[in-house]
């Protein structure tokens, strides 16, 4: 069923409880020996990375290693823009080498950022494996991409978009669909 | 970081001068994300100058700054020509616009140019759809070399404004030292120029009138947090302006015993190829305090950022 204008998909709470689910789903996911790192792609997939390492840490005991990826460098459109976007720093302060990455962002839409984001994390070094988590997961994929694990999925209307908004940077969480 | 919103203004980067404090930030910080492509373990590039055409147009010899620019492009997957061009035997001023109009022929994106002319970037910005990056232009501008200098000290003291920083030696003929001047004086750092009287043109106070001037090196130093020495131009004709080399160096060489007089934690930089035992001894060249070589790294992230700012020029652009 399509949603109205401004309809929220999410409230604090429900991002919260959402976030609980993704993290125990992930961890019912991976295998015991598999190594798990964090990478949230900014902006607001590197404080949703954050939080669900702190509820990975809590259900597991082990410490989950979190980086930051920019993907402006990757983009597919980037020679083609009219002025070149800021680029803010990519933190990976540890080896991505054997590892199971978990690639955190907001939304899903076209699927552009997540095969950036892949370009991006391959440079710096060969997985295990790679999956996607999102918060939002939306139609209106372009490339052959999917989440593995999705906290909502939103239907949108034409001329609509999700707005996904996390309390580190927007000072309150939220998932709500508006008019463009 | 400058806000998400924000967008380099300019087409080209001919100087210091036209860039405001936000400008230089904005270079400073995306210098900054490029640091972290040159420090990684992997793969050291990046797509974003993919199908970007960059022309190195070198009228004045140049190992350093061409191979430091020639690496940034390579990083950013820029496809590159180099372009050596021998202006002793050629008419300059209509050789560079036939020059110009041949390489427009071909349609690069960007021009990385160094001449010896002050006005022959300008006039190239002129005559092309390219955007034209200034790699030093006589004794005029050499806006990267003081984009890599305020890297490397805003690096190291986490911040620009409130610095003393004095710049010694030969201030006439150096190109370094004016884009340094707009530079610093532009992000609040105190500049103090020191030199032989010859080689210190008063007139530099009437354009920075913030700046100190000082014949007097052991006076100076003893207050600074940064001491950035410049080569003696031996064959850019500093002798003509010093009764020798002996002399000068018995003023201006920054050596052990002046380093005592120094802040323990000052730091020494110098654009490079030095003179040992000239304006530096290699104790002090090669000791705990120099960044020199600082200087060298931060050069490949400094003109990536250069590079990657002007590589999608703007709808509303200034020169």
């Amino acid at each position: 069923m399509p949603a109205a204008q401004g309809q929220c998909s999410m409230d604090p709470g429900q991002v919260e409880l959402t976030l609980q689910r993704l993290a125990a789903e992930l961890v019912a996911r991976v295998k015991p020996e598999e190594e798990v790192v964090l990478l949230g792609i900014r902006s607001r997939g590197l404080p949703l990375a954050e939080r669900l390492a702190t509820l990975l840490r809590a259900a597991t005991g082990a410490p989950v290693p979190v980086g930051s990826l920019d993907i402006t460098l990757y983009r597919d459109d980037l020679t083609e823009m009219v002025g070149s976007p800021i680029v803010r720093p990519t933190e990976i302060p540890f080896t991505l080498k054997d590892r199971t990455v978990v690639l955190v962002d907001d939304v899903l839409y076209t699927g552009r950022t997540v095969r950036s984001a892949m370009d991006a994390l391959l440079d710096h070094g060969r997985p295990h494996r790679v999956m996607l988590l999102v918060l939002a997961d939306r139609s209106g994929r372009e490339l052959p991409i999917q989440a593995d694990l999705a906290g909502v999925r939103v239907e949108v209307p034409p001329g609509h978009r999700v707005a996904v908004r996390v309390k580190e940077i927007d000072g309150e969480d939220g998932v709500t669909v508006e008019a463009c | 970081m400058p806000s998400e919103r924000y967008v380099f203004p300019h087409r080209h980067l001919l100087g210091i001068q036209p860039l405001s404090p936000q400008d230089i930030t904005a270079l400073l910080d995306q210098a900054q994300a490029f640091e972290e492509v040159c420090e990684r373990p992997s793969i050291k590039i990046v797509p974003a100058l993919r199908k970007k055409l960059v022309v190195n147009l070198f009228f004045e010899n140049s190992t350093r700054t061409r191979n430091s620019f020639e690496i940034a492009e390579k990083r950013l997957s820029a496809e590159i020509i180099n372009f050596d061009a021998d202006t002793s035997s050629l008419n300059k001023g209509e050789t560079l616009i036939d020059t110009a109009m041949n390489l427009q022929a071909m349609h690069p994106d960007l021009i990385v140019m160094r001449h010896s002319a002050p006005g022959a970037h300008a006039l190239l910005a002129r005559h092309m759809k390219a955007s034209i990056v200034n790699a030093g232009d006589g004794s005029h501008e050499h806006p990267t070399q003081a984009l890599l200098d305020a890297y490397t000290l805003r690096k190291h003291f986490q911040r620009l404004e409130g610095l003393r920083v004095a710049i010694v030696g030969d201030i006439r003929n150096s190109r370094v030292v004016r884009s340094n001047l707009w530079l610093l004086t532009r992000m609040g750092v105190k500049v103090t120029l020191v030199g032989p009287p010859t080689l210190v043109p008063q007139e530099l106070k009437a354009t920075w009138p913030d700046i100190e001037i000082c014949h007097d090196f052991d006076a100076v130093i003893p207050s600074q947090d940064a001491i950035m020495m410049l080569r003696a131009q031996f064959e850019r004709g500093t002798g003509a302006y010093i009764p020798g080399q002996g002399e000068y160096s018995r003023f201006f060489q920054l050596n052990p015993a002046r380093m005592k007089r120094a802040k323990k934690d000052v730091v020494v930089l110098h654009p490079g190829p030095i003179n040992r035992g000239l304006e530096i001894t290699s104790d002090v060249a090669d000791g705990p305090n120099n960044l020199i070589l600082d200087q060298v790294t931060n050069g490949v992230p400094v003109r990536m950022a250069v590079l990657y700012l002007l590589s999608n020029p703007h709808g509303e652009q200034v020169p």
